[in-house]
């Protein structure tokens, strides 16, 4: 490779121009409204009056080159070549010819095997993290879980049957790179880090200790060795250190455990966006196929099924109905553990006589 | 070591616990990779170590660096403590690329990128990172550079990664939507472009997220998953078709009008005269509510531009942060629009790492500093539409009432109170 001149630097982003469905292309900015057609089928309309239909399905978002081709052989047949992901690794196909549909809707189901769906009111697919995959800090797999909970979902991915839309989101750690969800699962450590003092790279201890959100790390010097320490009375178990340095080893396949999370919300439609709130922890951390967080997420889904009403997103109906009837519902125990000690600790407690009683 | 260095010694798939991932409906990445095994013997040696850690519920990956010449990120490599078991995850890294903006792909790039992975790795790919890149796994060390070159000769970059500015990731925006009050693929393009030496060289002391979203139903979910959320709103009455208004009210019944959209209104701006839709555009808040249930009739106003936040991230090291307001509304479609926005950030970002500490999100450090001393710092002047209420705290450092020992203007005349605030550049 030494002799050969380098490939061109800083290119920037990909012209996206070149990667538009020609109706996209010839609508840029033209489009006056939408419509589902049914659940996993949208159809834009253009001023002109120019049709674009799309195709939404759920895909494993981790796929093997042979079938990235055989994505682009369908899109290739009904797509004039071009397809689209969303933010919740939906695949969304784009065809410019109704008389395509059936057969472009055949080929995804059938040839590819995803499930169309995730428009309108329902469960979307699970945004997702990389876990035991290629990650270096998980405590779970992301993709696993992600597949067990989808093939128990995929009914409400397929119908349009809830109150308002569901984003989901799961993280293989608390650093919860998959964000904010109206319900989202992470994973809980119990206990500070363990220290491999015999290696410690010296250079990143000042980044160590700087890192600590609860200034529980100082330097040390243990049986002569530059080190760290860990006040134990002040760790929170956050793990910070350990994405700065694998000696601080937060982890633990006995103790980690999952929680559950609910009413994370982005839009501000309605009302500002939120973040998402305890709804249930100390679940175990059970692959293959963690039954007990499919059955958790079921219970949540259930009661908003029951009672949300239309247009409600899971965090306005639990407002609605207060969080007293949201744990009646579920079933989960509300316990101290769910009373904030963090940031929002005060404004997020009960300030006024208002109780439904 | 005998065997060590063979990269693609045969293995058998033992997967005991993965097999579980082959039943149910919903597509599964285990059964795509098994059968892409029996092509690539590596992916067998990833495929059994994953299944070691299903088994003991533990991880085996090590991050170390490796970086393409010239470029300080984009390479998020890997080594695997089971190096000895499976020498083909020695070294087995992920290549991160710089995305469409909107996620929009022609197939011939698909396969272009198929193929790249293919042919320098293991040829797994995902559709998208958390961060709104594409991420290609499973390369060696030379394979990874290789791989760089390849896709760089194609055309393609690579996205970024550490202390650095992150790929950008926007909505469908306006090439497929009818809400998109700006266009979102433009401006993403455009950032990333200007910037993009700050997206492969690590300068800044900790990461920085641009999200673009075209209205604030925010489908590129910028709010709390990025350092700048670049929002799409509009100035003046928002537009309404009183015969759209009239169908729907004839279609879904008036109860239904009430119901759920008049009283959910945030802001109760909304009322109806017979079958007419009658607007309080001065208290709309462009929450896009009623928008989104009766998209027929009702759409964003003609004089669109931006709302420009500040400070999202995800909860470490202080908790989760809310972005917040920090330009209310700028235009957004000229190029003179395009360098002022450019200038803007490159404004933001010189006082956030000439201030910042290490390892500190934006966002943490207007928490430590405070947002008066945070705008004061960028020379922006502050506006309520940034704040949910003023504060409630009565301790505050008033520089002008200082007494004069202390740089203060004591009781100087005309008071303090009564004097107009002085006038500071806005973006």
């Amino acid at each position: 490779m030494s002799d050969k001149p380098l490939a061109p630097r800083d290119q920037g982003a990909p012209d996206y121009t070149k990667h538009l469905h020609p109706l996209m292309l010839k609508n840029y900015g033209e489009w006056v409204s939408h419509d589902r057609m049914r659940p996993g089928v949208l159809v834009h309309t253009a001023r002109g009056g120019d049709k674009l239909y799309t195709v939404r399905a759920g895909s494993p978002r981790t796929m093997s080159a042979d079938t990235v081709r055989k994505v682009c052989d369908i899109a290739d047949k009904y797509c004039q070549g071009f397809l689209r992901f969303t933010s919740r690794s939906n695949i969304e196909f784009l065809c410019g010819d109704k008389n395509d549909l059936d057969n472009l809707i055949k080929a995804v189901e059938k040839d590819l095997g995803w499930p169309l769906g995730g428009t309108g009111p329902s469960v979307s697919n699970i945004s997702h993290t990389q876990g035991w995959l290629h990650c270096n800090l998980p405590g779970t797999d992301a993709a696993g879980s992600v597949k067990a909970m989808m093939d128990d979902l995929i009914e409400e991915f397929r119908n349009e049957n809830l109150p308002n839309r569901v984003h989901m989101a799961t993280s293989c750690c608390q650093i919860n790179c998959a964000s904010h969800g109206d319900i989202s699962v992470i994973v809980q450590h119990h206990h500070p880090p363990r220290i491999n003092h015999n290696n410690m790279q010296i250079c990143e201890l000042p980044k160590v200790v700087a890192i600590c959100p609860a200034a529980a790390i100082r330097p040390a010097v243990i049986n002569g060795v530059e080190t760290v320490e860990v006040v134990e009375e002040k760790c929170m178990y956050c793990g910070a250190c350990h994405g700065q340095c694998p000696s601080m080893e937060i982890r633990d396949s006995e103790t980690d455990s999952l929680s559950i999370w609910v009413g994370g919300k982005m839009s501000a439609a309605r009302g500002a966006p939120t973040f998402m709130k305890l709804a249930v922890w100390g679940i175990p951390n059970n692959p293959p196929r963690w039954p007990e967080v499919s059955e958790a997420i079921r219970r949540i889904l259930n009661a908003y099924k029951a009672t949300g009403k239309p247009w409600e997103r899971i965090g306005e109906w639990i407002d609605r109905i207060g969080w007293a009837k949201f744990f009646e519902m579920t079933g989960f125990p509300f316990t101290r553990y769910h009373i904030d000690d963090g940031p929002e600790a005060l404004s997020n407690l009960n300030r006024s006589a208002m109780i439904r009683l | 070591m005998s065997g060590k260095h063979d990269k693609n010694k045969a293995m058998t798939l033992h997967t005991p616990l993965l097999n579980e991932l082959e039943s149910g409906p919903w597509p599964s990445f285990f059964s795509d990779l098994k059968e892409y095994s029996k092509k690539k013997p590596v992916v067998v040696q990833l495929l059994n170590q994953l299944e070691e850690s299903y088994e003991n519920r533990w991880n085996y990956w090590i991050g170390k660096v490796l970086n393409a010449p010239g470029y300080g990120g984009g390479i998020i490599a890997r080594v695997s403590e089971k190096a000895d078991k499976y020498p083909g995850l020695a070294n087995f890294h992920t290549v991160r690329v710089i995305e469409p903006p909107g996620w929009v792909y022609n197939t011939d790039a698909l396969r272009n990128l198929a193929d790249t992975a293919e042919r320098n790795g293991a040829g797994i790919l995902q559709f998208h990172g958390m961060t709104g890149d594409i991420l290609l796994l499973g390369f060696s060390d030379e394979g990874s550079l290789q791989c760089v070159e390849d896709l760089m000769h194609d055309g393609w970059d690579i996205g970024g990664s550490g202390a650095a500015l992150r790929t950008l990731q926007c909505c469908v925006g306006q090439a497929r939507c009818e809400m998109a009050c700006y266009d979102t693929m433009k401006v993403t393009k455009h950032l990333t472009d200007s910037f993009i030496h700050y997206l492969h060289r690590p300068e800044f002391v900790y990461k920085f997220k641009f999200k673009l979203s075209g209205c604030s139903n925010d489908c590129a979910n910028s709010m709390v998953r990025s350092d700048m959320p670049i929002i799409g709103t509009w100035r003046g009455p928002m537009q309404v078709d009183q015969d759209k208004v009239a169908e729907f009210i004839d279609a879904k019944g008036m109860e239904y009008l009430i119901d759920n959209v008049l009283t959910r209104c945030p802001t109760r701006c909304l009322s109806v005269k017979g079958k007419t839709l009658q607007v309080d555009n001065d208290n709309c808040v462009r929450c896009m509510h009623c928008i989104n249930v009766m998209h027929h009739a009702l759409s964003p106003g003609k004089d669109r531009g931006v709302t420009i936040l500040i400070g999202g991230h995800r909860t470490l090291k202080i908790g989760d942060t809310m972005a917040s307001v920090l330009v209310p509304f700028m235009k957004l479609e000229t190029d003179e629009d395009l360098e002022k926005l450019v200038e803007f950030v490159e404004r933001v970002w010189e006082f956030w790492n000439d201030n910042g500490m290490d390892h500190e999100r934006v966002g943490e450090f207007i928490a430590r500093v405070g947002m008066g001393t945070f705008l004061k710092g960028i020379g922006v002047e502050p506006d309520p539409r940034m704040i949910r209420q003023p504060r409630t705290t009565s301790y505050i450092k008033f520089e002008e009432l200082a007494p004069p020992r202390m740089d203060g203007e004591g009781n100087k005349m005309p008071p303090v109170w009564n004097r107009e605030a002085e006038a500071v550049e806005t973006a």
